[in-house]
């Protein structure tokens, strides 16, 4: 299948900054694509430059096989975009900038009130589409937003920190909304918020001074922390200790660190420890509060890699 | 079509959600008036005609169109509606028409409001009402192509002070052109072609052309370019706020 986005080698330079700095990617239908990076790193560059609000210095974007720059208005029609912040008319209701979208998007009577009805349902603005929009909270401005970019329905959607703003309760709603479109969707959000990658992406990308420095599924990128597969045992002290030296003898264990009340044995490349650890747990008798097999923390990767070392140094770094 | 009919829909409409146009047209109206009566001497005259009304348009326009267009653009930019504007599929082109048209609609309005004046002239006398049509069509003309310019300068800041600023300061060099101030000082060196063509480029003298009833093509003809012109920069200006 056809990728949905493509982008290819874009660049863009503010002045002396190199804000981006040749990005490519692509998206296909029923990809979530997380987009993350530090502040600065060129993530709303980078969709500003997707959507057209900007022209790139270098490089082409493909919205369903329409480049951005040379066919703007057929592209601009396949997608809805969230710009940072959810910019909309502040003096107008929900209902009439909803309104205003769809007729600017080309629906008119009807189809335009039951395509309004169903996005403000979707993102639950029902209660407040006779208030102007400056009087909302940040929590609806930012639905008001999302709304007007689900509008018409589109192949692909490009939101710029979408949860950025809302309650717990809101950015669940919101996760649950991106899954519920993600199958008939190419979709791109930005975040910093680490764990929404895990809860909606399939696929993360990590960028930092306008550079893609990771890209893979999450469960790829969290492989690629220092504590990735590491059994991690918390108990007391005292018994921490006395498990060290034959946790550490066993075969599939490479190293074992204690940190206060937490003891993580390192196995060697690729091996899987955990029931070798429980069973020398239970064959010793001590009492422990929890045995588990770490994921990997994406956090952990998501430093690495934006401050200039790669997670393996790092973790080199720790064993010496 | 339809596209350009939505956002010139929300454009004009958008003048009256708030306060701004009620205020606008109540000032409009009261200035005109006083000028009319107290500055143009209407009664005293003694004549049936609109002159004294007319007289004052292209002063008062110079102050309060800027005032009209100036959130055109850069509201836009300040609260950062623009991108969400650009990646909708509407040109540059349609988005720049749509705006200017909607704004000089309201301005419409606002001259429309002031028949009670051509009604009043009616009753005391019998003026030459056609004079009296083309002096609104050429205050309409005069109109829109101070908001051209006004809107062309909207897009040059996100500050919508500066965009006032700037647009009155070009709107005066087009007005004053032809005033004896700026052709006394010309023409003490200028060859008179030069004087003739500085002349001609005043918005003062094209409105009194047409507003004493000769509604000649030239005049319409010279405001229409006016129109096109800041319009055609406005585009431009729209279209390098992406390659920034």
């Amino acid at each position: 299948m056809a990728a949905m986005i493509e982008v290819a080698g874009l660049a863009k330079r503010f002045g002396a900054i190199q804000a981006v700095d040749g990005i490519s990617l692509e998206v296909k239908k029923g990809e979530v694509l997380g987009f993350l990076g530090p502040n600065g790193a060129g993530k709303s560059t980078t969709m500003k430059m997707i959507t057209g609000f900007l022209e790139p210095d270098a490089g082409t974007a493909r919205v369903c096989g329409f480049d951005i720059q040379k066919n703007p208005i057929e592209a601009k029609r396949h997608f809805g975009y969230m710009p940072e912040g959810a910019p909309s008319y502040q003096e107008m209701t929900p209902l009439g900038f909803f309104g205003f979208i769809a007729g600017v998007r080309g629906f008119s009577g009807q189809e335009a009130d039951d395509r309004i009805k169903i996005a403000s349902k979707r993102t639950q603005l029902e209660s407040v589409m006779y208030q102007p929009i400056d009087t909302l909270s940040r929590g609806y401005k930012r639905r008001v937003g999302l709304a007007a970019a689900l509008l018409h329905d589109p192949d692909v959607l490009i939101l710029d920190e979408p949860t950025d703003g809302l309650d717990p309760n809101q950015k669940h709603e919101v996760r649950t909304l991106i899954q519920e479109m993600a199958p008939n969707k190419a979709i791109i959000i930005s975040t910093h918020i680490l764990e929404e990658v895990d809860a909606v992406c399939s696929r993360a990308i990590i960028i930092a001074r306008g550079r893609i420095v990771a890209d893979g599924t999450p469960g790829e990128l969290e492989a690629r922390s220092a504590t990735h597969n590491t059994v991690s045992i918390t108990a007391t002290a005292e018994t921490l200790a006395q498990l060290q030296e034959p946790v550490s003898s066993l075969n599939k264990i490479m190293r074992v660190d204690i940190d206060g009340n937490r003891l993580i044995a390192v196995p060697a490349a690729g091996a899987d420890a955990l029931d070798d650890v429980r069973a020398l747990v239970r064959q010793k008798g001590v009492s422990v509060q929890d045995i588990r097999l770490e994921r990997g923390r994406l956090e952990d990767v998501f430093r690495a890699v934006t401050t200039g070392q790669s997670a393996g140094n790092q973790s080199a770094g720790g064993a010496r | 079509m339809s596209t350009a009919m939505t956002l010139f829909r929300r454009e004009f409409l958008s003048y009256f959600v708030t306060p701004v146009a009620y205020v606008f047209i109540v000032i409009f109206l009261a200035l005109l008036g006083a000028m009319t009566f107290f500055l143009g001497g209407f009664f005293s005259r003694g004549q049936a005609d609109l002159a004294p009304f007319f007289a004052f348009h292209s002063w008062l326009y110079l102050l309060l169109i800027p005032a009209v267009s100036m959130r055109l653009w850069s509201d836009e930019r300040k609260t950062g509606t623009i991108e969400l504007l650009l990646t909708l599929p509407i040109s540059p082109t349609t988005a720049v028409l749509a705006k200017f048209f909607a704004a000089w609609a309201f301005a419409a309005v606002a001259l429309a409001l002031t028949f009670p004046i051509w009604i009043t002239v009616n009753y005391l006398g019998n003026p030459d009402n056609g004079v009296i049509v083309a002096g609104y069509v050429g205050s309409l003309v005069m109109g829109g192509a101070f908001l051209a310019i006004g809107s062309c300068f909207s897009t040059a800041s996100k500050n919508q002070v500066i965009a006032f600023v700037l647009a009155v300061m070009v709107s005066l060099i087009f007005t004053v052109a032809g005033t004896p101030l700026v052709l006394e000082f010309i023409s003490g060196w200028a060859p008179q072609a030069a004087i003739d063509l500085v002349a001609s480029l005043s918005f003062i003298a094209n409105f009194d052309a047409i507003s004493k009833g000769v509604l000649d093509l030239v005049n319409l003809v010279y405001f229409a370019s006016v129109i096109v012109l800041f319009l055609f920069i406005n585009v431009v200006l729209v279209n390098t706020l992406k390659a920034r």
